[in-house]
């Protein structure tokens, strides 16, 4: 029995009972990150401090005081901040820098007794669907050392399907949580925009941004969601609604659901081998009693242009404080203040972030503004409709995660606008701030794992958690 | 040719909120270098700002007091530029949606009729840190960041282009300044930047309706600066016009010390801010209630103020104008016009002797040792006959140099007046026996005599008796004396 390969569920009660204590376990997961070092899925790994930490977890277990996720070990994705260690967000210009301050999704599941193994690899500032991105370099599949892991959460997603780690957190801007879980044969949950606090979360695209799990079951993602949401006087765009308990909605039947399938969900450019094992999830469901609903979103062909408009925008000024001036890479050599700004950054940023700041700035520029920022907010508005239409008829929509499944390190490196258009439907969830789900649901041919999408209405994360929990346990 | 100018102006007032705009540090001025800062105002990765409700409530303040729509729904946006004292590369502000618009303030420019100046908009922002070149800590080639200031909160209120001369635009200037120092949302100090200032300016030949091309006067620290400056400017643009150049639209910054105003190299202000609706701010949302509620709150305005100071104590306009020019000294006057008949009095002595002794001793009125029960106290000793004007003053004096109580000093230097009447009828009739040839030059016809006697009766009473009272008795008396005589006569 390799404990590393538990799920938090099945880790309970044997740490709980002292079975097993949370350093044995920290230990395990040390010894794989150290013999999984190949993968490249760590930043940064704890290894004094997490096992410190679990020494103290131990302690408060035997003392019947311990939080209610102790000796969870959990890996975070370095966007997120954690006090007095390196966050660099997989980039250069960050390498060195140390954070003041945690996180308010930290400062919970420390209290929690969570035990924090490392930072995870990712692309560059969120930026990427591949992880290739990364200054740290390429995160590998586990499940197929020469594919991509996805992206940007590539590094917590990899961490979890190869065992490195109970659970992780990723950021979810435009799929980067779900594309790579669904790449990497896990489980990854978007929560609705709002439902956890961004505090701490170094911002890609503000209004899209959500953290959330990547777990090995259902139920961890369940249980995660629930200790990190809530409100946060911190952060103004966090929801002031009271917090489910997610895990209320484990094993329960789907009698009587209504699923809907968006059609342009299903229409050309989605791989047979990847629609074949969704087709089989959703004849399981009819079989259980859900009703199965043909809904459309019709302005879907225009979520992709739209969300790498706003989400550019956004980003070319949240990342405008990185200028060498304050903290992170200074170039040296410089001659004057505008130089400085203009060799700090062009040292400090790769390639796929320059490219989105660029294009952030453009459609932001005086002149361009109405024709590409603004026609993209009401894009937006269009596309939040259609959810709302849709969802109005329905519980739920189920939907692939990705065209493909993971593809090949290097393999669309050099074409951006593929890459982009394999967010396709990932990112109409975010520009709709709705909850998302991606659980394992089969393999192709090549035996890599395919994942399917749940997408619930806002802050019903119970119906998607629902369903999904029902699936993984129908297999 | 004869010119038109056209001036606008944009002002800052720095908020005096207790903490920032978006975090929770403190505003407090003159604090050691980045001791004021958090992870939040220093724009560190991952935070996110949350809006001070006290600035909300500032801003509907200043929209009620200048008459503003104030907007259901505003939108704070990010004005984005890079410089070292800004953390975020962004200044959040409001662009396309601000806080409240379409007001106006009322000037009073000494020899013209009253005028409206509208208000284009005021919308709320942070104010940016402070870069160090010249202080003697800063080495050569070196520039050290203060990031103190970074997050202070502040209004921008952006005046219609509706001065045609620097007079009102200084006027209008110091209206506004009284306005937010009464309302209490700043303290108005331009030296410490506490207000600031810009000009927008432009000339037009007289009679044309079309604007000419404006430029923008910046760095002007003080009321004077304010004036001289668009003087200079209106000047600088009517020569180019008249010999026949052009005016590029460009900033200028005055520089006080030679009295002149400099274009700014192009490249530091062509800036594309590129604004956008900050996503990590909900927009402001203002209900009815709300604004009816800061309402009540309001402190009487100084129009409103100056109004009833003539209405209700019955001064002159220009009395009720020195005295509510600050709330303070408004505050002071009333309360110790509470307990004074003579209004007119208490007038004097507030607009004379303690505004004089302010500005001598560059005293502020919260710490003026002569309170304003003491003063209304020695107005009461005046009012009753009890001291003399004379004795007022030193009694003033006294108090102010030392703090003690009027009646203790009255007291204690023997000024108290004799207020028995038995006592001066007395004194009078004693001088009047032991000067009887002079009291019979009165009587018979004498007029100027009166004035030994009056003298000699003050001397009796050792200038304890107030001149009037005695001046009285003596010419009752005297008349008493005549009277007696005539019928004798008869």
């Amino acid at each position: 029995m390799d404990l590393t390969t538990f799920d938090y569920q099945k880790l309970e009660d044997k740490i709980k009972t002292r079975e097993l204590s949370c350093v044995d376990v920290t230990r395990a997961y040390l010894d794989k990150i150290e013999a999984a070092r190949s993968l490249n899925a760590f930043i940064s790994v704890y290894k004094n401090d997490a096992l410190k930490r679990a020494e103290q977890v131990d302690k408060k277990i035997a003392a019947n005081k311990a939080g209610q996720l102790a000796g969870l070990v959990l890996a975070v994705k370095d966007v997120l901040v954690v006090k007095g260690g390196r966050t660099t967000c997989a980039s250069k210009v960050l390498s060195s820098f140390i954070s003041p301050y945690d996180a308010t999704v930290i400062e919970k599941l420390k209290a929690q007794d969570v035990i924090f193994i490392g930072k995870t690899n990712m692309d560059e500032f969120a930026m990427g669907s591949s992880n290739e991105s990364s200054y740290f370099g390429p995160v590998k599949n586990p499940r197929d050392m020469d594919r991509v892991p996805g992206g940007s959460s590539g590094g917590s997603a990899a961490a979890v399907a190869g065992d490195l780690c109970v659970a992780a957190l990723g950021s979810d801007t435009g799929g980067s949580i779900r594309q790579p879980a669904s790449f990497c044969g896990v489980v990854g949950l978007k929560p609705t925009y709002g439902r956890v606090s961004r505090f701490g979360l170094v911002a890609y695209a503000s209004s899209l941004d959500q953290i959330g799990p990547i777990t090995k079951s259902v139920s961890d993602a369940a249980r995660l969601l629930t200790f990190i949401s809530g409100h946060d006087h911190r952060d103004s765009t966090s929801a002031n609604l009271p917090v489910d308990d997610y895990m209320s909605y484990l094993d329960q039947d789907v009698k009587g659901l209504r699923i809907g399938l968006p059609k342009e969900y299903f229409a050309a450019g989605l791989d047979p081998q990847v629609e074949k094992p969704i087709r089989e999830h959703i004849d399981v469901l009819q079989a259980a009693g859900a009703e199965i609903i043909h809904v459309s979103l019709p302005h879907t062909e225009y979520a992709i242009a739209a969300y790498y408009i706003i989400a550019t925008a956004e980003a070319s000024s949240n990342l405008a404080r990185f200028d060498g001036a304050r903290y992170g890479v200074r170039a040296q050599g410089v001659k004057d203040l505008e130089e400085m700004y203009i060799h700090s950054r062009t040292q400090g940023f790769g390639r796929e972030v320059k490219r989105r700041i660029m294009l952030g700035t453009y459609v932001l520029s005086s002149g361009y503004y109405d024709a590409y920022y603004r026609k993209a907010q009401k894009v937006r508005t269009l596309v939040k409709d259609d959810f709302e239409r849709a969802l109005s008829d329905v519980d739920c929509l189920l939907t692939p995660v990705a065209p493909t499944t993971a593809f090949r390190l290097n393999e669309k490196l050099d074409d951006p606008l593929t890459m982009y258009l394999s967010d396709v439907y990932t990112v109409s969830v975010n520009l709709a701030g709705l909850p998302g789900i991606s659980i394992p649901c089969g393999m192709d041919v090549s035996g890599l794992p395919v994942g399917l999408q749940l997408v619930g209405k806002p802050f019903d994360e119970g119906t998607i958690i629902r369903v999904a929990d029902f699936l993984e346990k129908s297999h | 040719m004869h010119f038109e100018p056209v001036i606008g102006l944009e002002v800052h007032v720095q908020l005096k909120t207790n903490t920032k705009i978006f975090c929770r540090c403190s505003t407090k001025f003159g604090a050691a270098p980045n001791s004021q800062v958090c992870p939040v105002c220093l724009g560190l990765p991952g935070v996110l700002p949350v809006l001070n409700e006290r600035v909300v409530e500032f801003a509907t303040h200043l929209a009620l007091a200048t008459q503003c729509h104030i907007n259901e729904t505003s939108v704070l946006a990010r004005k984005n530029y890079f410089y070292p004292d800004l953390p975020k590369a962004y200044q959040i502000s409001q662009f396309e949606e601000p806080f409240c618009e379409h007001g106006a303030i009322t000037i009073h420019v000494e020899g013209q009729a009253p005028q409206k100046i509208g208000i284009t908009r005021i919308h709320m922002e942070e104010d940016a840190g402070k870069s160090l070149h010249a202080e003697s800590f800063v080495a050569k080639n070196e520039t050290l960041i203060d990031l103190n200031r970074c997050g202070t909160p502040l209004l921008e209120i952006v005046s219609e282009p509706d001065f045609r001369s620097a007079r009102e635009a200084c006027e209008y200037l110091v209206k506004l300044r009284q306005i937010v120092v009464y309302l209490g949302i700043c303290d108005g100090n331009m030296e410490e930047g506490s207000l600031r200032c810009d000009a927008n300016v432009s000339v037009r030949p007289l009679g044309e309706a079309k604007l000419g091309t404006k430029t923008e006067l910046k760095n002007m620290n003080s009321f004077r600066a304010v004036e001289k400056a668009i003087e200079y400017e209106i000047h600088r643009q009517e020569m180019v016009l008249e010999n026949g150049g052009k005016i590029e639209q460009q900033t200028m910054l005055w520089d006080a010390n030679r009295n002149v105003a400099e274009a700014m190299r192009s490249k530091e202000y062509s800036h594309d801010y590129r604004y956008f609706p900050d996503p990590d701010l909900v927009p402001i949302q203002i209900a009815r209630d709300y604004i009816e509620a800061v309402a009540r709150r309001m402190p009487e305005l100084p129009d409103a103020k100056r109004h009833r100071f003539q209405s209700f104590f019955g001064l002159p306009e220009y009395d009720a104008a020195v005295l509510t020019e600050t709330p303070d000294l408004a505050t002071y006057f009333e309360k110790v016009a509470e307990d004074v008949n003579d209004k007119k009095l208490a007038s004097n002595w507030v607009m004379g002797h303690v505004l004089r002794a302010l500005k001598d001793h560059n005293d502020s009125i919260h710490t003026f040792p002569v309170t304003p029960r003491y003063l209304a106290e020695i107005l009461q000793l005046l009012e009753t006959k009890s001291i003399s004007t004379n004795s007022a003053k030193i009694v003033f004096d006294e108090c102010f140099r030392t703090g003690y109580d009027p009646k203790n000093i009255v007291e204690k230097q023997k000024l108290a007046l004799i207020t028995d009447d038995k006592k001066i009828d007395q004194a009078i009739d004693q001088v009047l026996d032991s000067n009887a040839r002079d009291v019979q030059d009165y009587l018979g016809g004498k007029a100027k005599v009166f004035g030994f006697l009056m003298g000699q009766v003050m001397r009796a009473t050792q200038g304890k008796a107030h001149p009037q009272t005695v001046q009285q008795a003596l010419r009752a008396k005297l008349d008493a004396l005549k009277n007696e005589k005539s019928t004798e006569g008869s």
